[in-house]
């Protein structure tokens, strides 16, 4: 039992979900779950309650019970209590305090990262504004590699997003040239593609293994199937650099999505084993997003941004390359408007940035949700001025595959020239050995590469 | 008066390439950011969206252009009253509206597949389409002896709204195509989704999903081909889902 007086009033919470889940900031998910506050006013107390709670409260009792949630096993016994000793004597509140500290520098926020629980993590970005979850984030690093590195200090990567309704060859190899061009795909040139069959994922891991080759792009590739499609194709010789899967924060979700932990396991090491990486072994590229769990009715009565910052400690046990939150893409009963998606972007940005995640996000909307292209812009900025890895890059913001509105190059190329942000050290390399950049230094291309031309279709 | 500019040689690269897709490709740039030009023509597709997703289903019209098929067409509601309860309340959108079962009960029976039609987030994709892909379908199934269920328009319905309809049939496998959430380039495209014996235990990893169905995307004689491949594989294997990769992929490629 928790509480709160406000006033002349008492406000209780039975538990420790309900506590989080009165606490969260509004998002039509919450109220679709009829788990939000009844009013403003009880939210606020729940965030007094909620900041006053010491950590440890964490550690002894779990929002979805441990006897039959492989994700609640999964947290409790990975919990590093060394690393959570520094804060273990402080209240959530307390926490929020010394994270904007400035005792709290990069260094000491890297080694707190495996003490810290997703609950944590998600109780302090409760009672924290955007500018606390963007302060915060700035300050963790994490960099991780594989042909390239990415999430250092003054850098921005981007996913490289090509999809085509039909996947049709020549229509993505259009779509990746005029991404290079404009310096997007360091982060991965990642295909979406339109069914799950095997056939078709090793059609295009070929093609996009062939255009990487040819090229010499210092890059890594991706067909973002169903883990199985992937493991099976590992199996058959294609070439395969990053396995790919959409995680959630509690078991009845993932299998909602076909997977356990243990299917994880095997794909990471079945990738692992190509040692198909050049500087670097993480092999592993998630999705996730805020509303997911609710989706598949496999909630269990948890608010949706602490069940999204549960799948982050689904994820970091697999040491990924990319961590991608698709903060607008399930629509409007989740995330109603753009205030909701930016708040829910910022929260996740931070959430995994503090439990040591390679963030990414997807910025981005649907058409039955109350936002536009304003409402993308400041959320792009707001994550680049964060320090987010990486976003996504998608010809003129509309994937023509997923029915949504993305980031574009241009967005890239404009916040990197905006913040003084570069790409993937690597990938600079190898952009200004092509001619793409000008004498500022800035992404400019110019005529097409020579060696480009083997992206055109033969005429 | 001014001689235009000849189109230069990159111009002339992008329009080429633009034929092979309707992605947003080799927009003009000012600076690093894009052009006033390929701006507005952005804004304009994302307010004809946004039209779409709020435009009523023609029940009507679409029960008139079923009629062909030779199946009795039922009109149902889900329990979602109106658009808004429907983008709000996914709840209500699959479950059917409480006068729904007197409606489906005097056609119930033994049948193998029920099509269910919902308007989904675009209304304009199964006007379009949705009669067109049937038309595909239902002949090649009755050739191989499946019993087909009336057909079934449902009114702000979603993927699970199938299930219950399956259920109130005595449907093995329900057939849902519904209205997708409207693209920029696409504003009428058309999903299909298969589960084989749907229950209160079914989570989407229990079903097969065909997407993009439209004449730009996935037409209407290969869709068709998929569909009834996959409700072959279904029957065969008595399963739907992740277990049951998209098989016909591997017959249109020649593979084994």
């Amino acid at each position: 039992m928790h509480s709160a007086t406000i006033g002349q009033r008492r406000y209780t919470f039975p538990d420790l979900k309900t506590l989080l889940a009165k606490a969260t900031p509004l998002r039509s998910g919450d109220v679709l779950a009829g788990l939000a506050a009844e009013t403003g006013e009880e939210r606020v107390a729940a965030q007094f309650a909620l900041a006053d709670l010491p950590l440890s409260t964490f550690l002894n009792e779990a929002v979805v019970p441990y006897e039959s949630d492989e994700v609640s096993r999964l947290i409790i016994d990975s919990h590093d209590k060394v690393a959570f000793a520094p804060v273990a004597h402080l209240t959530v509140g307390g926490l929020r305090d010394w994270l904007l500290s400035d005792e709290a520098t990069t260094a000491v926020l890297t080694a707190l990262a495996p003490g810290l629980t997703p609950e944590m993590a998600a109780a302090v970005s409760k009672i924290s504004r955007l500018q606390d979850l963007m302060i915060v984030a700035a300050k963790c690093s994490v960099v991780t590699r594989f042909r390239n590195t990415i999430g250092l200090a003054g850098h921005l990567s981007v996913r490289l997003q090509p999809n085509h309704p039909t996947d049709d060859a020549r229509g993505i190899a259009a779509s990746i040239l005029d991404g290079l061009l404009l310096g997007s795909g360091d982060a991965v040139i990642g295909i979406n593609p339109a069914t799950d069959s095997p056939e078709r994922a090793h059609t295009l891991l070929s093609m996009l293994d062939d255009i990487r080759t040819k090229l010499d792009i210092p890059t890594q590739s991706c067909v973002l199937a169903h883990v199985t499609t992937t493991l099976e194709l590992i199996g058959k010789g294609s070439p395969v650099d990053l396995v790919f899967q959409s995680i959630a924060g509690t078991q009845a979700a993932n299998k909602s999505f076909g997977i356990n932990l243990a299917l994880l396991r095997e794909a990471r090491d079945s990738a692992l084993s190509l040692k198909r990486g050049t500087v670097g072994d993480n092999v592993m590229y998630f999705e996730t997003g805020q509303g997911s769990a609710l989706s598949a009715n496999a909630h269990h009565g948890v608010d949706q941004q602490t069940v999204e910052a549960r799948a982050y400690a689904v994820a970091r046990v697999f040491k990924p390359l990319l961590v991608n939150t698709v903060v607008g893409f399930i629509g409007p009963e989740y995330l109603y408007d753009g205030k909701q998606i930016t708040r829910a972007g910022l929260e996740d940005h931070f959430c995994g940035k503090l439990l040591g995640l390679p963030m990414g996000v997807d910025v981005c909307y649907t058409n039955h949700a109350e936002a536009d292209q304003d409402d993308a812009d400041a959320l792009l900025a707001l994550l680049v001025s964060a320090s987010v890895n990486f976003v996504m890059g998608v010809p003129g913001a509309d994937d023509v595959m997923l029915g949504y509105q993305s980031t574009s190059f241009h967005d890239a190329l404009a916040m990197r020239d905006l913040y003084g942000r570069r790409p993937a050290p690597e990938f600079e390399a190898w952009l200004t050995k092509q001619g793409l950049m000008d004498t500022a230094n800035r992404i400019r291309p110019g005529e097409l590469p020579t060696n480009f031309r083997a992206l055109l279709p033969p005429s | 008066m001014t001689k235009p500019p000849a189109k230069s040689e990159g111009e002339a690269l992008w329009a080429s390439l633009r034929k092979l897709t309707d992605a947003r490709i080799g927009l003009k740039r000012s600076g690093a950011s894009l052009a006033t030009a390929p701006l507005l023509e952005f804004q304009l597709a994302h307010a004809r969206a946004r039209d779409a997703v709020h435009a009523p289903l023609d029940e009507v019209r679409l029960a008139a252009d079923l009629v062909p098929l030779g199946l009795p067409v039922l009109n149902v509601g889900s329990a979602a009253e109106n658009k808004a309860a429907y983008l709000m309340r996914p709840d209500l959108g699959r479950q059917l509206a409480p006068g729904a079962a007197g409606i489906l009960a005097p056609h119930a029976g033994a049948y193998d597949v029920v099509f269910v039609i919902s308007d989904g987030l675009s209304a304009l994709a199964v006007r379009n389409h949705a009669a067109r892909l049937l038309a595909e379908v239902i002949p090649v199934l009755r050739t191989q002896g499946w019993r087909v269920a009336p057909l079934v328009i449902v009114r702000h319905g979603r993927v699970a709204i199938g299930d219950a309809i399956a259920a109130q049939l005595g449907a093995s496998c329900a057939a849902v195509l519904i209205g997708e959430r409207p693209g920029l380039s696409a504003p009428d495209s058309m999903g299909a989704y298969f589960t084989w014996r749907p229950g209160a235990q079914t989570t989407d990893a229990d079903r097969n999903c065909i997407s993009n169905i439209r004449p730009a995307g996935i037409g209407y004689a290969d869709a068709g081909f998929k569909v009834s491949h996959l409700l072959e594989a279904m029957r065969g294997r008595q399963m739907s889902g992740v277990g049951l990769k998209d098989l016909s992929d591997r017959l249109l490629l020649g593979d084994t």
